[in-house]
């Protein structure tokens, strides 16, 4: 996501623009980490975005696109979905910052990464 | 008739069992509006042979979502049978907070440990896996070191001529890693079974008909009664698939497996629910 928003900066003219567009885009990052609620969308047996990166506080919503049931649950069962069929949805808060892997534990090929810190 | 089953009949100590799979009562989606439908479809085709087997497997995911509900509606279609069925689960089955306890309520009584068990019939050693239970992240099913404990301990003493047969829900060899189509430490088990004359091992979860043979072990799966999925790697996930309207029906099945006193392998056949 940073890599998008920085690709169009880095061909801007002048290290002083490049600079204010920098302070302009993290702000923006910032901002609307906070003011969205993050999404991860289970689609064809995959998380996507399969990592996702939010500030402490941020709650994350799963939600299952799939005509076949899957769970969100934590590798460190620090949190557990119930079974989500078709269009179920699922969030939770993560208050500490750290990296919080997941799977499916009916498909546990399918993995997800939320990594929660300060930016 | 199949020559097979002709024979059978001939033949002392021969005999019939069926298996089921994948019937997944509950999941009414488009690629099966009526899942519960189809399995007493199968059921009806069952009975409708002209000769009964003795007794039927059934590999899991009997249910969708591991309802009460749907178990009662599953049971009250397979007790037309009129036979024994002995089932293992699917991860289908063991989804409740409870991890499997309407499950194992209805069809644990006697197994061992997470629901394992064996029992014998006419000289055929028949083993019950489960390989769906405490899925590990980034990985296949899984059988885990206190099954294959006993399965050491369960096999112990036999003799190799004993026919075995094994059945799981997951396939007990790799079909295809990528969507998880395989079980972690299947090895082991089957190097447990390697010094028996014929091992056969029937599975179900992929919803469509595979076979190898490996040495003395026949690999097969079954086909699902409630909905197919695509071949390994035909599509971007293992979803179920929506075939052509008058279709379903053959991509939908049961399997027949016929022993015969003094022959080493089982006589496997697939029988779709049409064409």
């Amino acid at each position: 996501m940073l890599h998008s928003v920085f690709r169009p900066i880095s061909r801007a003219p002048g290290a002083k623009a490049f600079e204010m567009m920098l302070l302009l885009a993290m702000t923006c990052s910032l901002s609307a980490a906070y003011a969205q609620d993050p999404k991860v969308t289970i689609d064809n047996f995959t998380f996507t975005p399969a990592q996702l990166t939010v500030t402490p506080g941020t709650m994350v919503t799963w939600s299952n696109a799939d005509d076949i049931p899957h769970t969100v649950v934590s590798d460190d069962k620090v949190f557990r979905s119930k079974p989500l069929d078709t269009d179920d949805k699922f969030s939770f808060t993560f208050t500490k910052p750290g990296e919080y892997g997941y799977f499916c534990s009916l498909h546990p090929h399918m993995t997800g990464k939320i990594v929660v810190k300060t930016f | 008739m199949s020559l097979a089953k002709a024979a059978t009949l001939d033949e002392p100590g021969g005999f019939t069992f069926l298996q089921l799979s994948d019937s997944h009562v509950g999941f009414n989606k488009p690629a099966n509006p009526d899942a519960l439908g189809t399995l007493k479809e199968a059921v009806d085709k069952i009975k409708a042979m002209p000769s009964r087997p003795t007794f039927y497997l059934h590999t899991g995911d009997i249910s969708h979502l591991s309802k009460d509900s749907e178990f009662d509606n599953a049971d009250q279609v397979m007790n037309g049978l009129n036979a024994p069925v002995f089932y293992v689960p699917g991860e289908h089955d063991l989804l409740d907070d409870g991890a499997g306890k309407a499950y194992f309520a209805r069809y644990g009584k006697g197994s061992k440990g997470a629901g394992w068990y064996s029992f014998d019939q006419n000289g055929v050693h028949f083993i019950g896996l489960i390989n769906v239970a405490d899925l590990k992240p980034g990985g296949l099913g899984n059988l885990g070191a206190e099954q294959l404990a006993w399965l050491a301990d369960d096999l112990r003493g036999r003799s190799t001529s004993t026919p075995i047969v094994v059945f799981a829900h997951i396939p007990l060899w790799t079909i295809y890693a990528e969507w998880g189509w395989g079980t972690a430490d299947s090895a082991q088990a089957l190097d447990l079974l390697k010094r028996f004359g014929s091992v056969t091992v029937l599975n179900g979860h992929i919803h469509q008909v595979t076979q190898k043979v490996e040495g003395h072990v026949a690999f097969h799966t079954a086909r699902a009664t409630g909905f197919p999925q695509p071949a390994p790697g035909t599509a971007p996930s293992p979803g179920p698939i929506k075939v052509p309207d008058g279709q379903l029906r053959k991509y939908l099945g049961i399997t027949d497996v016929t022993f015969i006193q003094g022959k080493e392998q089982l006589a496997i056949v697939d029988i779709p629910l049409a064409g």
